[in-house]
């Protein structure tokens, strides 16, 4: 494989992350979501091995491995798990209609875009250009969680943040070091659990998902 | 190309827009026969069908007005126009340079805007209807074209389409995300566009689901077969255009390789027509208040595309 | 050596109380971990103190005069939370509120936090940092909620959501910071090196820091709770049980704001001048405002006494962004009498609501008379974090001012204005639930005032005489935060 062709195979990789992003925004189902999620966490890893090879950085296949296990097996199928279990088939309902959140994203986009500029300028690697994909998607998913209404989608958006902060961290340094990478997605996976743990805790004492049932908290109640 | 030469594509070029629309659509129609089970009518029904329209006499509502009447002649006339400038046998047409891929939107405005009016002309309730939804999705896809239209004209820096097919065909294979993200808006701008199944059935006449028939179904006779026509060509001159932007190869730059551009076309034209009646078979038409989502990602699709040109390319 | 030890043990103790935190003697196993470890980390003070800063392990971890005074002050509160939490758990237990799986639970989250509070203070590596910042978070989301009624699951949703999205964005200014130190070091964890960072702070290129710190600033001060970040940290701190309040409000937020502190040292030193030190002035100001006028519309007293806190921080942060050596070292202060205070009328309150069953204010009346160890303590209490004299907090945030008056006059009004509002806030909100007519029901509760004496009486007599080893232990923090 030559230079040239992995800078395209992963600038194309990171335009699909980003597409995956925006369609976490526009999908409806919670089963879509999951597979959406996966997609995105499956180019990431994929991405992450193509900058493993090219520049030859052993570590990186390790965190290309852990994403594959982590994002594209394990995490969507303990959400697909804790779905059926709580029956949550119903749609999944936005604070601010799709249509609005796109114009957002889209925003959001161009904003990372500037934002990263100093970075794209000074850094030599070949991922450089794919640093503003990363935060877009951080910022994307940052949106998804305020924008929607149920736990679930508010934990698929959590996770799609840790997935454009991997991201970041492949296309500005090839990857932190080994350490730090294994903590972080020790303390991923930990959150992943809490979640599901918290999803229980929260059909059961509120005998819904829906999160704007939580506005029990106010200053003057 | 001397000028003689030139004057030659550009016909054979309106030629080809207006008699092989029929065509094409001939070949779609039995495609999706064959895909459904049935036996196809032949792909030269479209012909019998102008034929037989053009051969009936004229049945005008009392309270027709000249708009109704000028109507199908300023649809037909636009189209053919649109497909005139369009270089997909050859990219040396001289009208090419008169309009180029903004002015191409305008022209298809313009015969949005006339059958519209036409629609609701005579008065009648389903004319009305199909205008005023025509109207919805001609606002909200006009903005998907035209973001579509800019990102592809950003790698070439020309809107003109002679421009850019040269410019696409003197590249080198590359992997463009934003011309994959610009393909798939194509697509479905071109299924709206079109009148095709996600977002309108061509073949109904269901009071409820109609959107361009509604509004031709008070023509009759000749003008009803200008206006068929008319959609036909849109299909083509669609089709065409996607040929020209992203799949530029073989289009001649000389008159020696007409004869070639045209077969590669025809090949081309094939594949598209089986593309089409694939997603049309894989699809079922959408709610009317789905089609506002379906062109919102063509357009989020376009734009994505736009970004990931600056972004990443 | 002491450094490693003193993670073992709450590491260790944390795998213990999972399986024994039922037993009858739990809780006393707690404070002996908590008190174990404060044993340690005096030790650890000494060596730092006689021998300066050191790198050990591998350069995996540091300690200098800052981090050392920190890993004290979570020890010495912790083990003094564990103290108190051993009546008033036991009171929860008696009541049905917590079953023995969640005690277990409790006291093995209760340590393993402390472990990562003092990984995080003694982490020498900016990832490492970061993870165990986000281990405090989940160590404790869990706790917010032990309650699993209604309003502590909002709370501990809330706090994990916003905590997470906000340590997310520190995660990518580490990344970035790990950006600019890869281009001077190369690839490897010595880019993500305090101690090599601040070495090679002049290459590191300023624009990248400067980005940077706003992750940062956004990121670890959601955890800190500045204002416009703080929406989780009211519902936080008074949902879950009252220890975990206390070392969320004494603890958790000085982690936080350590971290911040470090990044804007290191940043400032990077790109010349005061820019990163402006941009916590302007959040610490805020958060005093906002804050204390928030102060005037609680009605639940852990919601109230949350709301202080980040006023405090916001005091905090400020004086670590004016910068100096008169406003660092009042900073210093600050955070330890806060702590200590804080924490102190988290005991009081806590107890004073079991004594009442509600948390509402309008409802607990005349502690004075119900209990009078508890009134008295929420009383002194209540004056020495509204900044009353002769208490610490009145020479802190009197140290804080004289050097805001030298290098910023026009923010006087603001801070004075605030501190004001602050006071009279609390005092008002105080004064009838110590002195008022008593209500009719009450429980009796088991108070250790142990904890509480010793605090009162640290901040009492820090506010009027600061010992020779202890300012110069100040300074030496001082000097590392120039």
């Amino acid at each position: 494989m030559t230079h040239g062709i992995s800078i395209q195979l992963n600038n194309f990789l990171a335009a699909f992350i980003l597409l995956t992003s925006f369609a976490l925004l526009a999908q409806r189902r919670i089963y879509g979501l999951l597979v959406i999620f996966a997609w995105q966490g499956f180019f990431l890893s994929l991405s992450s091995a193509i900058v493993a090879y090219t520049a030859d950085i052993r570590h990186l296949y390790v965190s290309a491995a852990l994403t594959l296990l982590l994002k594209v097996i394990v995490l969507p199928y303990i959400l697909y798990a804790l779905i059926n279990k709580l029956n949550i088939f119903r749609e999944v309902e936005p604070l601010v209609n799709i249509p609005t959140t796109m114009l957002i994203g889209v925003a959001l986009v161009i904003f990372s875009y500037h934002l990263t500029a100093p970075v794209r300028e000074l850094s030599t690697l070949f991922t450089r250009t794919t640093l503003a994909v990363a935060l877009s998607t951080v910022l994307l998913g940052f949106l998804m969680m305020i924008t929607r209404k149920k736990a679930v989608t508010q934990v698929i958006g959590f996770l799609a943040m840790e997935n454009g902060l991997f991201f970041a961290a492949t296309s500005a340094t090839y990857g932190m070091p080994l350490v730090v990478e294994l903590g972080v997605a020790l303390d991923i996976l930990i959150a992943a659990l809490i979640f599901g743990i918290f999803i229980f805790q929260i059909r059961t004492t509120f005998d819904t998902l829906d999160l704007t049932e939580m506005e029990k908290l106010k200053e003057d109640s | 190309m001397n000028i003689l030469e030139q004057l030659l594509t550009e016909a054979m070029q309106i030629a080809l827009t207006a008699l092989a629309a029929p065509l094409f659509v001939g070949w779609v129609r039995m495609l999706k026969c064959w895909s459904q089970g049935r036996r196809a009518p032949g792909i030269l029904q479209p012909y019998r069908n102008l034929l037989k329209l053009f051969s009936k006499d004229i049945l005008l509502a009392e309270n027709a007005s000249w708009v109704f009447r000028a109507t199908p002649y300023v649809v037909f006339g636009t189209i053919l126009m649109a497909g005139s400038v369009i270089p997909v046998i050859s990219s040396e047409l001289p009208l090419s340079a008169s309009a180029d891929i903004i002015a191409l939107v305008a022209l298809f405005g313009i015969a949005r805007f006339f059958t519209a009016l036409a629609g609701m002309d005579v008065g009648t309730s389903f004319g009305g209807m199909g205008s005023s939804r025509e109207m919805m999705i001609a606002s909200l896809a006009e903005p998907a074209v035209l973001m579509t239209a800019f990102t592809v004209s950003l790698f070439s820096h020309s809107t003109s389409l002679s421009v850019i097919v040269k410019y696409v065909q003197g590249l080198s294979f590359f992997l463009s995300p934003s011309m994959a993200f610009v393909f798939f808006a194509f697509i479905l701008i071109m299924l709206a566009e079109t009148g095709r199944v996600p977002v309108d059935n061509p073949v109904t006449h269901l009071e409820l689901t109609m959107i361009h028939e509604g509004m031709i179904l008070e023509y009759s006779g000749r003008h009803l077969a200008l206006m068929e026509w008319a959609g036909m060509m849109k299909l083509f001159v669609f089709s065409s255009l996607g040929i020209a932007l992203f799949s530029p190869w073989g289009i001649a730059s000389d008159v020696a390789g007409v004869p070639f551009a045209l077969l590669l076309v025809a090949l081309k034209l094939t594949a598209i027509g089986v593309i089409v009646v694939l997603i049309e078979t894989g699809m079922a038409k959408m709610r009317i208040f789905r089609v506002p989502e379906f062109l919102g990602t063509a357009f989020l699709l376009a734009t994505l595309g736009m970004l990931s040109h600056f972004m990443l390319e | 050596m002491l450094i490693v030890s003193l993670l073992g043990v709450s590491l260790f103790f944390a795998a213990v109380l999972a399986f024994v935190g039922d037993r009858r003697f739990a809780p006393e196993l707690n404070v002996v971990a908590s008190l174990t470890s404060f044993v340690i980390s005096v030790a650890l003070a000494l060596d730092v103190y006689r021998g300066g800063p050191s790198v050990v392990a591998g350069e995996y971890f540091f300690v200098d005069s800052f981090s050392v005074y920190l890993v004290v002050l979570t020890t010495f509160v912790s083990a003094t939370t564990a103290y108190f939490s051993k009546n008033y758990m036991r009171f929860e237990r008696a009541h049905g509120k917590v079953s023995g799986g969640k005690m277990r639970f409790y006291h093995a989250m209760y340590q393993l936090f402390i472990f990562a509070m003092l990984l995080a203070l003694l982490a020498n590596n900016v990832g490492i940092l970061w993870i165990s910042m986000e281990l405090a978070t989940l160590a404790t989301v869990l706790l917010v909620s032990l309650y699993r009624n209604p309003s502590s699951v909002e709370a501990a949703w809330k706090y994990f959501i916003l905590c997470g999205v906000g340590i997310a964005l520190a995660l990518f200014g580490t990344i970035l910071l790990y950006f600019a130190a890869e281009k001077v070091v190369g690839q490897g964890v010595q880019g993500l090196l305090w101690t090599n960072l601040i070495k090679i702070n002049a290459k590191l290129e300023p624009r990248v820091l400067a980005l940077a710190f706003i992750f940062f600033m956004v990121g670890y001060g959601t955890k800190v709770g500045l204002v416009p970040l703080h929406n989780w940290l009211p519902d936080a701190h008074s949902e879950g049980p009252t220890p975990v309040s206390a070392v969320l409000s004494g603890l958790l937020l000085n982690i936080a704001l350590y971290a911040l502190i470090r990044c804007k040292v290191l940043v400032n030193m990077a790109i010349g001048g005061d820019w990163a030190g402006k941009i916590m002035m302007g959040f610490g100001l805020i958060s005093m405002v906002i804050a204390a006028l928030s102060l005037y519309r609680q009605k639940d007293i852990k919601r109230m006494f949350a709301y202080s806190s980040i006023e405090h921080m916001g005091i905090s942060t400020f004086a670590f962004g004016l910068g100096g050596p008169i406003a660092t070292f009042g900073g210093l202060l600050h955070m330890l009498m806060h702590s200590l205070t804080k924490s102190s009328i988290f005991y009081t309150a806590g107890h004073a609501s079991q004594i009442y069953g509600t948390q509402s204010m309008a409802h607990i009346r005349g502690l004075i008379r119900a209990n009078p160890k508890v009134g008295w303590g929420l009383m002194f209490g209540v004056l020495a974090i509204a900044g009353a004299p002769p208490f610490g907090l009145f020479a802190s945030e009197f140290l804080i001012i004289t050097a805001a008056m030298k290098t910023t006059p026009v923010l006087m009004p603001v801070i004075l204005f605030a501190l004001v509002v602050a006071f009279a806030a609390l005092f008002r909100k105080a004064q009838p639930m110590v002195f008022g007519d008593p209500t009719h029901k009450r429980e009796d509760v088991n108070f250790g005032s142990l904890p509480v004496y010793l605090h009162m009486a640290l901040v009492l007599f820090l506010g009027v005489y600061i010992p020779v080893f202890l300012q110069n232990w100040f300074l030496g923090a001082v000097e590392i935060l120039k």
